[in-house]
């Protein structure tokens, strides 16, 4: 019985570990993993922001070590698979093993969007671990439709099940993703899938004509607990789908119910579109340094979006957190060696 | 005039070639034969034009000309050193490992040459190792280290295929490098790829927790800058992008890596800072050789 022509994966327990630094505990993840299962969410992904082994100084040290949390979410989930993100470069197949002798379902394996290559160790051992594989393309804003389709082919090739074109940075226009999840249609022979994030208000519109163009897997984050502004609300998302009667077989006052009662207190602060996110989307930079650009523009005295900007300029990719202090010290240097020049 | 060492490279692939470059007329360290198996790569062209001996059918070649070299440096692959270790070792001649295959060990010339220079094998680590470890040397010679973590970054069109076809193999290699030749009680090494044109430098993060609190910040400052002289030595283009900072009880490096465009562009200061560490090692030990048979 088929009754959902979506397939969508709750991220806040994974992407919004960036939006909280880090600082899920086993008691939120058992109480968010009991309501989405509750709702019927098929999958939910549970992983530091940065994926298996993301705690780190450089991407910030989760509080509770993320296999507890994913060992909680697993023996709280009667329905609902529990997937985990693993980024090449920074996890490993030691940590996809653990994670999948702990019960875990689903991996996706994310590498930035040209370097679909190196997920080829990682894709082979997640299929000989029997998880359904999902190829996870980064940043996929930064290149042309041909670039994007070839690097979902790897991935395909590799043995996924299905390829996400990932809008990391939530750049992405509405028509720049109805052309490439079309290309990606008509030219992959497995299941696609759309992330989007909400940095320039256009995660839900960019969502439905992702769907529209043939998309069958769609992330959302409940309450846009996600990095940046946030990912499509997944409550949202799914009473906009029930109105254009497309089923995703979740419980939509449950799934409202999870939003309002369980996940809007475990949120520091609620999911805005900040000036801070807003530039994210603008300069087409990953969702996740948004925290990291805050702290560093405090330290150096200078502005949040000058970083984030310059950034975009680099063209810096996900995982260069580090870069983010250098910038802020570049421009208080060149702004205090202007300061001196004007005396 | 000094007795020179008479070297070899097996590999004539992108490093193969640039340590041939770096090696071409050196004052002590003599390269006879360039060890290949494509006699159409690049490497084995140039090695003919340059007046080498060239050897176009891998090791078995070089087993019946064993007398060219002493020393050999291994560029090829984990997988051949594997072969080439047991076969070098018969023949009794020493060998530098650039690849992962770290049969051998762990040798950062500005760290440790000293404790394994009559070793018949030691191997490079990773690129990523040779920047940092270092550092993490230096920091934990004046305080203690529990934790040192690195992030590596570099140009996507310099990680090779080798890299990519397993990167957990650079990840865990450098992790171990940070413990058993940094000195730090845990190792954690990340790596990201960069796809941005005009292609980026290596550019390399190091992050060190203290014991305690209780150091002196300038001796942790003057070790770092003392460490990255030594390195500058035989890396030319090794420097600090930033004062280290120190923030509570971590210390904050940042570091970047031009490669000397011997072969190789000068962005993938990764792949030079192998080839430099190679010869730095070679030269290690031919000058302790030498000064033992004066």
């Amino acid at each position: 019985m088929n009754e959902r022509d979506v397939l969508i994966t709750e991220v806040a327990l994974r992407d919004g570990s960036h939006a909280i630094a880090h600082s899920y505990k086993v008691d939120q993840v058992v109480s968010v993993a009991k309501g989405l299962d509750e709702a019927n969410v098929p999958y939910i992904e549970v992983s530091h922001g940065d994926g298996l082994g993301g705690s780190s100084l450089q991407y910030g040290l989760s509080t509770t070590n993320e296999f507890e949390l994913i060992e909680a979410a697993v023996h709280t989930c009667k329905k609902s698979k529990i997937a985990v993100l693993l980024l090449p470069g920074i996890g490993t197949v030691k940590e996809l093993k653990v994670a999948a002798d702990l019960g875990v379902k689903m991996a996706r394996i994310a590498t930035h969007v040209t370097e679909a290559d190196v997920s080829k160790q990682h894709i082979t051992k997640s299929k000989e671990l029997g998880l359904e594989t999902v190829g996870f393309l980064m940043m996929s804003h930064m290149v042309p439709v041909d670039k994007l389709v070839e690097q979902a082919l790897l991935m395909e090739s590799y043995g996924a099940d299905v390829v996400y074109m990932v809008d990391s940075a939530g750049a992405f226009l509405p028509h720049e993703v109805k052309q490439r999840i079309a290309a990606l249609r008509q030219t992959l022979s497995i299941e696609i899938g759309f992330h989007a994030h909400n940095n320039l208000s256009l995660a839900m519109a960019n969502t439905l004509v992702a769907i529209e163009e043939g998309a069958t897997r769609i992330d959302g984050s409940v309450r846009c607990l996600g990095a940046g502004a946030g990912n499509t609300q997944t409550e949202v998302l799914v009473g906009v789908l029930d109105r254009l009667n497309i089923k995703t077989g979740i419980d939509f006052y449950k799934m409202m119910d999870v939003a309002e009662d369980i996940v809007a207190p475990i949120l520091h602060t609620p999911q805005e579109i900040t000036r801070g996110s807003l530039i994210l989307g603008y300069a087409g930079v990953y969702s996740s340094f948004l925290l990291h650009a805050n702290r560093a523009a405090k330290k150096w005295n200078v502005d949040a979006r000058d970083i984030l900007v310059e950034l975009g300029k680099q063209r810096v990719v996900g995982g260069q957190e580090d870069m983010i202090q250098d910038v802020a010290s570049k421009i208080a240097k060149e702004r205090a060696v202007l300061l001196r020049g004007n005396k | 005039m000094m007795r020179k060492l008479k070297v070899g490279i097996i590999g004539s692939g992108n490093i193969g070639t640039d340590l041939m470059m770096k090696l071409i007329g050196h004052e002590f360290l003599e390269l006879t034969t360039m060890i290949g198996i494509d006699p159409e790569s690049d490497g084995l062209k140039r090695a003919k034009q340059l007046g080498l001996e060239v050897i176009e059918n891998g090791i078995e070649g070089f087993i019946n000309r064993k007398e060219l070299a002493d020393l050999l440096f291994d560029a090829t692959s984990a997988k051949s050193h594997i072969v080439h270790a047991k076969i070098l070792n018969d023949l009794n001649k020493r060998v530098i490992d650039l690849t992962p295959a770290a049969l051998g060990p762990f040798v950062v010339p500005s760290v440790n040459i000293g404790a394994h220079i009559t070793e018949g094998n030691v191997n490079l680590i990773t690129c990523g190792g040779q920047a940092t470890i270092p550092i993490v040397h230096a920091i934990g010679t004046v305080a203690k280290v529990n934790y040192a973590e690195i992030v590596a970054t570099i140009s996507s069109k310099s990680a090779g295929p080798g890299t990519r076809s397993n990167i957990d193999e650079f990840t865990e290699t450098t992790a171990r490098g940070l413990e058993e030749i940094g000195g730090a009680k845990k190792g954690k090494a990340i790596i990201i790829l960069n796809p941005a044109e005009p292609p980026i430098m290596m550019r390399d993060t190091i992050y060190c927790v203290l014991e305690n609190e209780s150091f002196n910040p300038e001796e942790i400052n003057d070790s770092i800058h003392l460490m990255v002289k030594n390195v500058k030595n035989y890396v030319p283009g090794y420097r600090l992008r930033m004062e280290p900072m120190i923030e509570g009880n971590t210390v904050i490096v940042h570091l970047e890596v031009e490669g000397a465009g011997d072969y190789l562009p000068s962005y993938s200061g990764n792949l030079d800072i192998m080839t430099a560490a190679a010869v730095k090692v070679a030269e290690e030990i031919a000058q302790y050789d030498l000064a033992k048979t004066v």
